[in-house]
């Protein structure tokens, strides 16, 4: 597998776990979650997100990109997108944009060069108890050497590294990371397959499967569910959840994460057809909730991240 | 934690305050007017200074406001400013101005003008320090003052920026009368030369000890008057017990919690009423210097928490019914606020370097929760030893988002302090005081010169000299922009530029601090403030223990971010030449928008871990600390540095062009040491390793403002987290850092309805301030400061 591509990386991140980290967001992921708030994630090549918003129509990424997927017409810039993705380009009307309306997503940075990133808040992750965590996308399918090699440094520096992960990759890939992860946190979307397979593209069976496997390999799991009314917030399938959990996976922690909006326009920058839209739960209903797991007794329950 | 609720007594004190217009009061300017002409000629200079704070303490009006414990106000009543004409004579304009003005208003009776003009202007207009200090300046002097490249602190207001020690606590004045007295009984007329001049100062000395027990015990008398007509019994309690309190001091040694803050309090109306110091006066670490008190009274079972807070909260309204001297011109932009800067150290370690959080420490804390006030400024010293509860509970009071208390870093105060020749002990008594200065309480004359305008010194680096604003030829003739080849060489010059306006800077401010000795001597500081009794010697003329001057440096995030848009584009990537840059900056942008989003959006940035951008700042901030740190001051102590810029960052940026990093004309500077508005985009951990990579230890001080969404810090999470934060960056060696939570869209909404929003206090820089008191100008900056939010 080549280099994974990275998004973002993220200091000062405080919802990713314990105390103060900085949050690697890899590029791609093998799941499709209609409610996604970072679209830009799931593919696994870098692309341009495109702000109309910002663009002035100056014109200056039309001589720019050198794949004619940039067309004038009234006064505005269209994009096609089929052109604009597919093989990669030089980016080049990132840099030819003055106002910032064409932004690239993605990009191959060198272990070395993001061990030196990652350093930088050591001192913060030593007073707050926090580290690096890992995240995406989904970062338990990028390429495993680079990983690997990633996480060895970080164990070396006495770094203390969380895993977010969607859980579908083959478990060998988790038994070669599991002696330098701290905590993995780990999202559960569904307990029924076809709901899973409905909003998210694929069969959740690995996923719990997997997460049954690090619990009887002693991984330290944080539980992470994206509360979606339409998907999981209802009495039943959450209960199914929870009954789940409660027989096979030892928990330390459970956060529940109400859906939110903020991702929709994101849809919009990378051509996207905009999937979906649910609706947010209330803050009542995010409260019984709290109260089903808590009532279960299984670990601190939290809403939000 | 739950809070008290203030009571109703500190209720209608704190409406009271908060409420009153500020006003002019003359009573003080027309006494000691009265004293010079009674005995100007008759006695030495100290003397007549002492004989006319005697005078004004003898005759100013006595004012006790209902259900107060804590007796004294500066001019007759709340609110009430007196002015200091030996210092700065008002005109009638200025006087005009003052009622005018939308901001910063005092208002003026016709009373008050008449006296102005037949009485205080022509006995004070060309004896005032302000007339003097033109007379003594240089022609370079005055133009760079006027272009604005420094500012000049004592041009209206007196050398202050002090803080008392626990000596205050622990002596009265009859005590310090007979020290004095043995002083005189030791001088050698044999063979000291200095031994008239001596003798002179500490009779000055012990008739300031006179006037302040003169109030004491005129307060006393009102007290009973008052309780004699009182019909409610509480009432008529209160006051014979305040009474009896002025009985005790200031003349002896407080014997109660009670007595001693009352005795704090004469104090602090002596020292701002003999002169208008910079910064008022501040008792400096009160939880320790109370916290015997508190023992012993709770242990007398005369005193529980209730009543301690309860009295507290009295002496915070008694901060806040004094508004800063009414300032005009540049010394107003320069310090545009109601606030004195009087700061409150809570925390910290004790002399003997053991824990110094105590039950008072706490209670100040919830005193500051309830009052919110703008004055005093309060501060939370965290030293290592420090319990996390203690360092939580300020958290929590932080991020209700009015800007107190700010952070200070003990550990890293202490190593500034020894670092300038303090003993370990003096260091462990000392803290900060103003905005963010350093100082060693109690025995230390630390004062600040003026502001120092990093960014114009630099503009005028590439105008070979010139000021294209004033039009006037300020620097050295070194070349213009296009005629330096390598980036080095701009930098030398601009370095050579830095050391000709501190050359200029600090003539200037060695002759000020001469007509200040000279002059205006202060008796009554000078007893407070160890050794001037021992040597004799006034505070103003170099008799403290330990005598510093300071330039404050602004805008090292401007000027960072625009040698480092220099670098990159005109020096090392070439993808503009110089010529062009300057057209821009002349144009003002104007058609040079792509040249400003290339400066603003494809350069470094200080404030963003960056270190090709933080090496920059590191290199300017280095030049500049050396070329200061070290020349000797007219005190026999030495001039240093610090950065903070109070307000001083809207005005200097109001006398520059556009800058190199895309500000555009006239837009303010980066203000302390924070990064330009809006230019850190990598979060505050981020800010914060950029600013540890300046050397703190080397200063006497530094400003960093950080600005959060509540949302960032909600939650026993958030709490935690900007514990962590403030922990991390002191670990750094940081000085200071203090927050502003609350969102933009509040700010905006704000702006936009004042009269919604007129209790809404933000941070300002190492202060707290009304929103609807501050300049549209620094409104949008602080509106503009980035918004951490992730």
């Amino acid at each position: 597998m080549p280099i994974p591509n990275i998004i973002n990386v993220q200091r000062f991140s405080i919802h990713d776990g314990k105390g103060i980290r900085t949050t690697v967001f890899f590029k791609g992921c093998p799941l499709a979650c209609a409610w996604c708030h970072n679209p830009e994630s799931q593919d696994f090549t870098p692309q341009i997100l495109f702000d109309s918003n910002k663009c002035c129509g100056c014109g200056a990424c039309l001589q720019a990109c050198d794949k004619k997927a940039l067309s004038y017409q009234n006064g505005k810039i269209l994009v096609d997108w089929q052109r604009c993705r597919g093989e990669a380009c030089g980016f080049r009307c990132e840099e030819a944009c003055i106002h910032e309306a064409r932004f690239r997503s993605g990009k191959q940075i060198p272990v070395k060069e993001l061990i030196k990133e990652l350093l930088r808040d050591r001192n913060f992750y030593e007073e707050s108890g926090g580290g690096v965590t890992l995240s995406g996308g989904e970062v338990m399918v990028q390429d495993m050497d680079y990983l690997l090699e990633l996480l060895q440094k970080l164990k070396k520096e006495e770094i203390s590294v969380n895993i977010d992960t969607c859980g579908e990759c083959e478990f060998e890939r988790f038994e070669k990371i599991l002696p330098y992860v701290d905590t993995f946190l780990y999202d559960m979307k569904a307990y029924s397959e076809g709901i899973h397979r409905l909003y998210t593209g694929r069969s959740n069976q690995r996923i719990l499967e997997n997460m049954k496997r690090l619990s009887q390999a002693g991984a330290k799991i944080n539980l992470r569910i994206p509360v979606i009314i339409e998907v999981n917030g209802g009495d039943e399938e959450m209960s199914k959840m929870l009954n789940f959990i409660k027989e096979n996976i030892h928990v330390t922690q459970v956060n529940l994460l109400p859906y939110h909006k903020a991702g929709s326009d994101k849809w919009e920058r990378l051509g996207m057809e905009n999937r979906k839209v649910f609706c947010p739960p209330t803050a009542e209903r995010m409260e019984q909730l709290k109260q089903l797991w808590q009532s279960a007794g299984i670990a601190p329950v939290y809403i939000g991240g | 934690m739950e809070l008290r609720g203030m009571n109703e007594r500190i209720r209608k004190l704190r409406q009271q305050s908060v409420t009153t217009q500020p006003r002019l009061s003359l009573e003080r300017a027309n006494l000691e007017t009265d004293a010079y002409l009674e005995y100007e000629g008759t006695v030495s200079i100290p003397e007549l200074r002492a004989l006319s704070l005697k005078k004004v303490m003898e005759n100013k009006t006595l004012c006790i406001n209902d259900g107060e414990l804590i007796v004294g106000e500066k001019g007759d009543g709340p609110q009430a400013a007196p002015t200091f004409p030996e210092l700065c004579c008002h005109t009638l304009e200025d006087m005009h101005v003052m009622n005018d003005r939308d901001l910063i208003s005092f208002k003026v009776t016709d009373a008050d003008l008449e006296l102005q003009k037949n009485k205080i202007i022509p006995f004070w207009e060309k004896r005032s320090i302000r007339s003097k200090i033109l007379k003594a300046v240089t022609p370079e002097w005055k133009d760079c003052y006027e272009s604005g490249i420094f500012t000049e602190f004592m041009e209206q207001r007196g050398p202050g920026h002090t803080v008392g020690s626990e000596n205050l606590f622990r002596k009265g004045f009859l005590d310090y009368q007979k020290e004095i007295q043995d002083a005189i009984a030791a001088l050698d007329f044999q063979h000291d030369p200095e031994a008239m001049a001596k003798k002179e100062q500490l009779n000055a000395m012990s008739i300031c000890c006179d006037a302040i027990m003169i109030l004491g015990r005129r307060y006393a008398a009102f007290a009973r008057e008052k309780a004699e007509q009182e019909t409610d019994e509480q009432r008529k309690k209160e006051l014979l017990q305040i009474a009896a309190n002025c009985d005790v001091v200031p003349a002896h040694k407080p014997q109660t919690f009670w007595q001693a803050i009352q005795m704090y309090w004469f104090v602090h109306l002596c020292v701002t009423t003999e002169l208008n110091p910079w910064d008022a006066y501040s008792p400096g670490r009160l939880d320790q210097h109370l916290n015997p008190y508190y023992q012993k009274d709770v242990a007398d079972g005369i005193l529980d928490d209730e009543k301690a807070l309860e009295l507290l909260e009295c002496l915070w309204v008694k901060f806040n019914n004094q508004p800063a001297p009414p300032k005009v011109g540049i010394t107003l932009k320069e310090s545009s606020t109601y606030t004195d800067f009087a700061n409150i150290n809570t925390g910290g370690i004790t002399p003997d370097g053991e824990d110094g959080v105590n039950p008072v420490s706490y209670l100040i804390l919830d005193c500051m929760d309830e009052m919110r006030l703008l004055q005093p400024s309060s501060n939370v010293q965290i030293s290592r030893k420090t319990p996390h509860r203690f360092l939580k509970r300020a958290c929590e009071i932080s991020r209700k988002g009015w800007g107190q208390p700010a952070f200070y870093n003990t550990e890293e105060i202490i190593q500034e302090l020894m670092n300038a020749g303090k003993s370990i002990e003096d260091a462990r008594k000392g803290g900060t005081s103003g905005c963010v200065e350093t100082g060693a309480f109690g025995n230390e004359a630390y004062i600040l010169t003026g502001y120092f305008n990093l960014p114009k010194v630099f503009e005028i680096t590439l105008h070979n000299g010139f000021d294209p604003v004033s039009g006037k030829q300020l620097g050295l003739k070194l070349g213009s922009a296009e005629d330096f080849k390598t980036y080095e060489e701009l930098m030398d010059a601009y370095k050579k530029q830095i050391k000709h306006f501190v050359d200029i800077k600090v003539e200037g401010s060695n002759r000020i601090e001469a007509i200040y000795a000279k002059y205006m001597p202060a008796p009554f500081l000078s007893i407070i403030t160890n050794d001037c009794i021992s040597r004799g010697k006034d505070y103003n003329a170099g008799g403290a223990r330990y005598n510093t001057s300071y330039i404050q440096g602004v805008g090292i995030g401007t000027i960072t971010d625009s040698l480092a848009a220099i670098k990159t584009h005109v020096y090392d990537k070439k993808d503009l030449s110089m010529k062009e840059l300057m057209d821009a900056l002349h144009a003002n942008f104007e058609g040079y928008e792509s040249v400003r989003n290339m400066l603003l959006d494809r350069s470094p940035k200080y404030g963003n871990d960056d270190d090709e951008a933080d090496n920059i700042m590191r290199e300017v901030f280095s030049a500049y600390q050396k070329c200061v740190t070290g020349r000797p001051n007219m005190r026999g102590g030495q001039y240093r540095v610090n950065m903070l810029p109070t307000t001083c960052h809207v005005y200097f940026g109001e006398v520059m062009l556009a800058s190199p990093d895309g500000r555009l004309c006239g837009r303010p500077l980066s203000e302390g040491i924070s990064p330009v508005q809006g230019r850190d985009s990598k979060g505050p951990t981020a800010v914060i390793r950029s600013a540890a990579k300046m050397d703190h230890i080397s200063t006497g001080g530094t400003l960093l403002n950080q600005k959060f969404t509540p949302s960032n810090v909600a939650g026993d999470n958030g709490l935690e987290n900007m514990a962590h934060l403030i922990r991390s960056y002191f670990n750094l060696d940081g000085h200071h850092i203090q927050f502003n939570v609350v969102d933009r869209q509040t700010l905006l909404e704000a702006q936009k309805n004042p009269e919604d929003y007129k209790d809404l206090i933000v941070r300002v820089a190492g202060y707290s301030d009304y929103f609807h008191n501050l300049s549209r100008a620094l409104q949008d900056e602080i509106i503009n400061r980035t918004e951490q939010s992730f």
